[in-house]
């Protein structure tokens, strides 16, 4: 067993999991009942899924090439940044449009805090 | 063909499958904000595509193209989300900002 099969077997185990969580991440988008759900499965599990996958890459340049590169890292850490920011925007868009909870929500802290005047 | 391309084949699929189930979100919707979600998870899974697709080729040359999906999707997010607060995206009027 070389090193390069080692780092072989790596590349697909984190391809695998990335995959996984990219499929959580669509199932969550078509069976969850309302936008904020959804946006909480989109948001988390598809940017997991993601950085799984250009970590694997990243792996595999490293194999290839003997380098770290950066163009991937920086990717990385961008998509690591954005994604959840993207998912709150939105569903802060959607509140403020009206866009109403599943029925069997229990709390909505953010309409209180509206109607105390906090917000 | 070695496992590894194999495994990547695939897994390739598998996200196809998967933007096409985001893709019925996209059509569904019922509200705008569930298809901006979607709209912008098809463009996550578009990274990891691109991604898949360098490793299957052996080339580094893809990893702009990763660089500027993942700017582009979250560009398109914050201004969607801005829309539809405000209803317009660039704001001249700074004294009612938020």
């Amino acid at each position: 067993m070389t090193a390069t099969m080692i780092f072989d077997v790596l590349t697909g185990i984190f391809t695998i999991i990335g995959v996984f969580f990219t499929v959580v991440a669509a199932i969550g988008l078509v069976r969850l009942p309302d936008i904020y759900s959804r946006a909480h499965a989109a948001s988390k599990s598809a940017t997991l899924g993601v950085m799984f996958v250009l970590f694997a890459a990243v792996l595999h340049v490293y194999v290839d090439e003997g380098v770290f590169d950066a163009r991937l890292l920086l990717g990385l850490f961008f998509v690591l940044l954005t994604a959840p920011v993207g998912g709150h925007l939105i569903s802060r868009a959607a509140h403020a449009k009206g866009v109403q909870l599943w029925e069997k929500s229990l709390q909505d802290a953010l309409k209180e805090d509206k109607e105390k005047g906090i917000e | 063909m070695d496992l590894l391309h194999m495994l990547i084949y695939v897994a390739l699929a598998i996200l196809v499958f998967a933007m096409l189930l985001m893709l019925y979100r996209v059509v569904k919707g019922p509200t705008t904000a569930d298809r901006v979600i979607a709209l912008d998870s098809i463009g996550v899974a578009l990274i990891s595509v691109v991604a898949l697709l360098s490793i299957l080729l052996d080339t580094t040359m893809y990893f702009e193209v990763i660089l500027l999906l993942s700017i582009l999707a979250f560009i398109g997010t914050v201004a969607f989300s801005k829309f539809l607060e405000r209803g317009e995206i660039i704001q001249n009027d700074r004294d009612n900002d938020l």
